[in-house]
């Protein structure tokens, strides 16, 4: 069997009420899934005889800040998978709510996840229940705020021109 | 006094000050402290066709204690910030700053939360050298002006909080 046909037969069958749709372009195959069941399709992904997911090669975010309706959450989780057996690379995609972005760790899977679980928490503020060691990892020692979240201040300063050039240097929040 | 007249070829009178400004200016050792691309430019300088040896100053220092020219070619990060600070509080006195290119003096057109908007925030700079990034050319005038300011230097003068003089 592919192993595109064979992703979709593992998910349907085990995991049909944590599978919400999947959608195909240019043969990207992607799967969004309920945030809850995400470390057990994981698992389920990795220990498969026939798939072997064993090559989580990107765990990244994007904030959907203006498309919540549209997305069915603020936040989305994606997960770029890689099986190096059978050479197929998929997706898998949760959406997160606003309020309350969390969202199990998948480090007892991949144990490669563990610093780009963390980037995530860094610059994007999602939290990664059941991780090692979730703190910050690029930003500065005691820095405040998710600067890739859409609402962040774009720009740092009040640049300075000749009406302003005795002030002093203003930080924009 | 009269010296010169008795023995013309060997002696040259001068003042203490002018010879150690020339003694400062003519073998100022760079820092190595390329940050981004600037330092691509600042290692071109270094390197055969700008040849800043003719300067005397070609002579680049891995470490901090032999070095008296911090050259901050590229952008500086806020993680980087106090590493370049601890690094120029390691360099003896006398020592001089050149901000190299538009992030190092002023951000450039990095205005965010990751970049230090201009690195006089954190070590006093003697000549900013602008563009984004500077011609070899522009980093030699850069080194150039700050050899004439050494020159004008004086032990006499007062100094800041950083034995620099005030010129």
């Amino acid at each position: 069997m592919e192993p595109r046909d064979r992703i979709r037969q593992l998910l349907t069958e085990q995991f049909s009420g944590s599978v919400i749709k999947e959608e195909n372009f240019r043969n990207e195959q992607t799967f969004f899934v309920k945030p809850d069941a995400i470390l057990d399709i994981c698992q389920a992904l990795l220990e498969d005889a026939e798939l072997k997911v064993d090559y989580l090669a990107d765990l990244t975010s994007v904030d959907w800040l203006g498309h919540e309706e549209r997305m069915g959450g603020r936040f989305e989780v994606v997960y770029n998978l890689y099986s190096i057996s059978t050479h197929y690379r998929f997706f898998i995609k949760v959406m997160l709510p606003a309020d309350k972005p969390e969202i199990s760790s998948v480090t007892a899977v991949w144990p490669g996840a563990n610093w780009m679980e963390r980037e995530v928490y860094d610059l994007m503020g999602i939290v990664f229940t059941g991780h090692p060691d979730l703190k910050r990892i690029l930003t500065p020692d005691g820095f405040e705020g998710y600067p890739l979240r859409r609402d962040y201040p774009l720009t740092y300063e009040v640049p300075q021109f000749s009406w302003n050039k005795n002030d002093p240097p203003e930080v924009i929040t | 006094m009269g010296l010169e007249e008795k023995i013309p070829d060997s002696v040259i009178l001068t003042t203490l000050d002018k010879m150690v400004n020339w003694a400062h200016k003519r073998s100022m050792w760079p820092l190595g402290f390329g940050l981004a691309c600037c330092a691509i430019e600042m290692m071109s300088t270094f390197a055969a066709h700008f040849d800043l040896s003719r300067y005397g100053m070609e002579v680049m220092r891995p470490s901090p204690r032999q070095a008296d020219l911090m050259i901050v070619a590229g952008r500086v990060s806020m993680k980087m910030a106090p590493v370049l600070r601890t690094l120029y509080d390691q360099m003896p006195n006398p020592k001089w700053v050149i901000s190299m290119g538009a992030c190092a003096s002023c951000g450039g057109i990095f205005n965010n939360y990751a970049i230090l908007q201009g690195v006089d925030r954190i070590v006093p700079v003697d000549v900013y050298v602008p563009g984004c990034p500077p011609r070899p050319e522009q980093l030699m005038q850069g080194i150039l002006k700050l050899q004439e300011k050494v020159d004008r230097e004086s032990i006499k003068d007062k100094r800041d909080e950083w034995g620099r003089a005030a010129v």
